[in-house]
């Protein structure tokens, strides 16, 4: 009889929490991994628009990025509060456009540089007119593929005031 | 003296650890919008050629004033009111003869455009123009153009424009491709996307 009663001990065993660290840290890596960080450090406001008929950018590797908007406010100290262009980490003149799509060239591999897209990521608030600069030196550097880069959302959004 | 065995580290603490660098992760971390409406730049054409030409009533202008206002065919226009405006004018139809357009389902009004490959919407801004204003536009022109590619898709296939697309770059997809994309090419061919962009 001995034999059954031993495992009445009475409590509950404490559960075990030895796999927790195993199980946390799996989040942890597969956030890691599929994380990516942002490539550049934005030093101008980045509102993108809302707009509704939207593309995926699928090849990320494909992608150059042009950012463009007003300085932060750390920067319009330095760089007043028109609105600039951002290539890598720096900011940058229209001139600088060409010689930026072709290092951007230069690093892909040869059969894929035909299919570079470059993404304006442009604040709502800019004015055409700095986008109409960026559009004629890429046409002049021969990268005819863009992409406006928008937020999936309604274009009411994009109302003045609406931010 | 006899061995003494090392005492056990105590791995309590290792969750709260790796909950952390978790956190940490989850918060700095930016999942990056690469979405957006696709187009393509006129290439630079170095050649003076005679620019083709095109009748008045095969062009619908779009104008943005600097303080955002839009002007269609030379008259004020809400924003809200440009797509169905465009799709009037692109759905119209109004050819005669070898211009006519036998899926059109417009008005068919002589003065509107022929057919819509004759029909170009040509998109002018001025240099004080927002953005946002520019991208609301292009938006629902592009829309325009997409709500009659998915009008002529289910009257052809029964399966709006953009499945169509969807299953074309789906790689699971188990259908004829080749056929697919013959479909997706007639309608394109069907409904181009003429939007010219005036360079001032």
């Amino acid at each position: 009889m001995s034999k059954f009663k031993k495992k009445k001990s009475g409590e509950l065993p404490a559960i075990s929490t030895a796999s927790l660290p195993d199980i946390v840290f799996m989040l942890l890596f597969f956030f890691m991994v599929a994380t990516v960080m942002r490539e550049n450090t934005l030093m101008i406001e980045n509102r993108l628009p809302s707009a509704t008929e939207v593309e995926k950018l699928d090849k990320k590797d494909l992608i150059m990025y042009i950012y463009a908007g007003q300085p932060q406010e750390r920067f319009q100290g330095k760089y007043g509060k028109e609105s600039r262009i951002q290539l890598n980490d720096k900011f940058a003149d229209v001139s600088d456009i060409q010689a930026f799509v072709a290092a951007e060239r230069a690093s892909k591999r040869e059969e894929l540089r035909d299919y570079l897209t470059a993404a304006l990521k442009v604040d709502k608030e800019a004015n055409m007119g700095l986008i109409g600069d960026i559009k004629q030196e890429l046409r002049k550097a021969n990268a005819l593929k863009i992409n406006y880069t928008t937020r999936e959302g309604d274009i009411s959004a994009n109302k003045k005031g609406n931010y | 003296m006899a061995k003494r065995s090392a005492p056990e580290v105590n791995a309590g603490s290792m969750a709260d650890i790796a909950f952390l660098l978790l956190i940490f992760f989850l918060v700095t971390t930016t999942i990056e919008t690469d979405s957006g409406i696709s187009r393509k730049l006129p290439p630079i054409d170095e050649t003076n050629q005679e620019p083709p030409i095109i009748k008045e009533k095969n062009l619908f202008t779009v104008l943005i004033s600097k303080d955002n206002q839009l002007l269609v065919e030379e008259e004020l226009m809400e924003l809200k009111d440009l797509r169905k405006a465009a799709i009037e004018f692109l759905d119209n139809g109004g050819g005669q003869g070898e211009d006519a357009c036998s899926y059109c389902k417009g008005k068919k009004d002589p003065a509107s455009s022929d057919n819509p490959d004759k029909a170009i919407i040509s998109l002018k801004n001025e240099r004080e123009t927002t953005y946002a204003t520019y991208i609301s536009v292009q938006n629902e022109l592009v829309a325009a153009y997409n709500v009659l590619r998915d009008r002529r898709a289910q009257d052809l296939y029964g399966v709006s424009f953009k499945e169509m697309e969807k299953s074309y770059s789906d790689v699971n997809f188990t259908g004829n491709k080749e056929k697919l994309k013959e479909k997706i090419e007639k309608i394109k061919l069907e409904y181009p996307q003429k939007l010219s962009e005036v360079q001032n």
